[in-house]
């Protein structure tokens, strides 16, 4: 089985774009990745690319082939959609198609344009993925599934609201020095406290922004990184995917993410590590609330425990295991279909020493990503390591 | 609210709605005792295919719940207003909290089904009432 090594990478600012094509985004995000890796346009094999909701924002159907045209590639290329984690799926199956010895090169990455909908027409843009039938026709909305979870979670295991700003304040933090973020700016507790409400327990700092970006990796097999003598030291060593219940009522809890820990588990047992062999994590904070799920699903922290971990110190970017130092979706951005790649991309600068906040993980030699969809009716796990 | 002619029915759905504001809300349950809610064909919980309509309890519990501020479009005019998550018998629905303050809605709140109307788009909303 050929090792997949993460040959360049390459990201636009995330943050308000109105303007700008998808297609242009994308174009910019996949020409530093090119440049990052080193691997012609004419060696890649295909194009796997996420996207959400370009239907809607851009009345755009059938991106792969004007994907792979934006980025100068002539190879096939297919769309992948699993809401927020559409990008997470596509890097999946780019691993497993390299792994197989289908390719050698793949282009995979994401884009979303969101911003130009306005932040009703983002809202509902983002409804769509929950039941439509008996969640959104009810008045649900993401942030409404997100605080549906948070108050479960509170009832259930404890915790206030002033413990999920502390999450907020992190990411916001952590992205001061990252110049893709969205927001390079700091927060205190008492700004997520005051902040208009947004859905009861969760306020307007809880959520992550409405956001326009893109994010491209070029992968490789490991024969054709050594053959043309690429520097790619990280390797994409696990995968896994995870599955739920559409809606959140239809779940066995309504306070926990049995499909992330269903993809951790499977790519902690991909890559042969325990979870306490894991560094430092990028995980999908859509919604403070989120990113206590996730922690606690990746068993980075026990159940009913992740909730106090940023207020306790122990994932800020000195603690000990530091959760999103790229900022997260909460302050680095989230345009949709381009995060699960973006996770990817920053989780490799991180361990390639090559990121703003890469001397808080030092002599790191494995990150995770952590991607989901929906109320995480969808999730898809990679773990990175330093190859030797 | 998608853009689909509200004219036409969602076949499962809307008979569903039909029914509960008849006092006839119902589950779908299967030979193993799984309950879950239409359209449906196949037990999400086992694969079985011979599904049966059972009556709902007449009243539910308020499992989780919260108050929104920002709505989608189709609920400009509603809010703010609670959404919940409540348990009947075998299933658990999402619908809107009516008749009762929003500052009163909590965990564990008894409640029994209520189709409403949205006051924005005037489509059919499935709702929750204190019993």
């Amino acid at each position: 089985m050929s090792d997949v090594r993460v040959a360049g990478v390459g990201l636009t600012p995330f943050g308000n774009a109105p303007e700008r094509t998808s297609r242009d985004l994308f174009a910019e995000a996949s020409i530093t990745a090119f440049e990052d890796s080193g691997v012609p346009r004419d060696d890649v094999d295909a194009l796997l690319y996420g996207n959400f909701m370009g239907e809607l924002s851009e009345h755009q159907g059938h991106h792969g082939p004007l994907m792979a045209e934006a980025a100068g590639v002539r190879a096939p290329a297919t769309r992948y959609e699993s809401a927020c984690a559409s990008s997470g799926a596509a890097v999946r199956d780019a691993v497993m198609r390299i792994r197989n010895g289908e390719d050698d090169v793949i282009l995979v990455g994401g884009a979303e344009r969101m911003t130009n909908l306005g932040t009703a027409g983002a809202t509902e843009a983002l409804a769509i993925a929950a039941d439509d039938l008996w969640e959104v026709r009810a008045g649900m909305t993401f942030p409404g599934a997100y605080a549906l979870m948070a108050q479960a979670y509170f009832d259930e295991y404890g915790g206030e609201h002033e413990d999920l700003a502390h999450v907020a304040v992190k990411n916001h933090e952590n992205a001061l020095n990252n110049e893709k973020a969205q927001y390079q700016s700091a927060i205190e507790v008492s700004d997520v406290l005051e902040a208009p409400q947004v859905s009861s327990p969760l306020g307007l700092y809880d959520s992550c922004p409405i956001s326009d970006g893109a994010a491209a990796v070029v992968l490789t097999s490991e024969a054709y990184a050594e053959e043309h003598g690429l520097e790619a030291p990280v390797s994409i060593s696990g995968t896994g995917q995870g599955g739920d219940r559409m809606a959140l009522h239809d779940r066995e809890y309504l306070a926990r993410s049995p499909a992330a820990r269903e993809a951790g588990d499977e790519a902690y047992a991909d890559a042969g590590v325990d979870p306490a062999d894991v560094d430092f994590a990028e995980v999908h904070d859509c919604f403070t609330i989120a990113e206590v799920l996730a922690i606690e699903s990746l068993d980075l922290f026990p159940i009913g425990e992740g909730v106090s971990a940023a207020r306790d110190g122990r994932t800020t970017a000195d603690g000990e295991t530091p959760i999103n130092l790229s900022g997260g979706l909460k302050a680095k951005g989230h345009p949709v279909g381009a995060t699960g790649a973006s996770q990817i991309a920053e989780v490799t600068k991180l361990l390639s020493g090559k990121h703003p906040n890469s001397e808080f993980v030092d002599g790191a030699t494995t990150g995770v990503a952590h991607n989901a969809g929906g109320t995480v009716a969808s999730a898809t796990v990679h773990v990175l390591e330093v190859s030797e | 609210m998608s853009e689909t002619d509200s004219e036409t029915r969602d076949a499962g759905f809307d008979e569903w709605l039909d029914a509960a504001e008849e006092d006839r809300a119902y589950y779908l349950a299967c030979p193993n005792d799984h309950g879950s809610l239409p359209p449906r064909r196949v037990c999400p919980d086992c694969g079985a295919t011979e599904l049966e309509d059972l009556e709902l309890p007449d009243s539910g519990e308020i499992r989780t719940f919260t108050v929104t501020h920002v709505p989608t479009p189709a609920f400009e005019e509603d809010a703010p207003y609670a959404t919940a998550v409540a348990r009947f018998g075998p299933v658990r629905i999402t619908g809107q909290v009516v008749g009762i303050d929003l500052e009163d809605v909590e965990t564990g709140l008894e409640v029994e089904i209520e189709v409403t109307v949205s006051e924005t788009t005037g489509e059919r909303v499935l709702g929750f009432s204190p019993v």
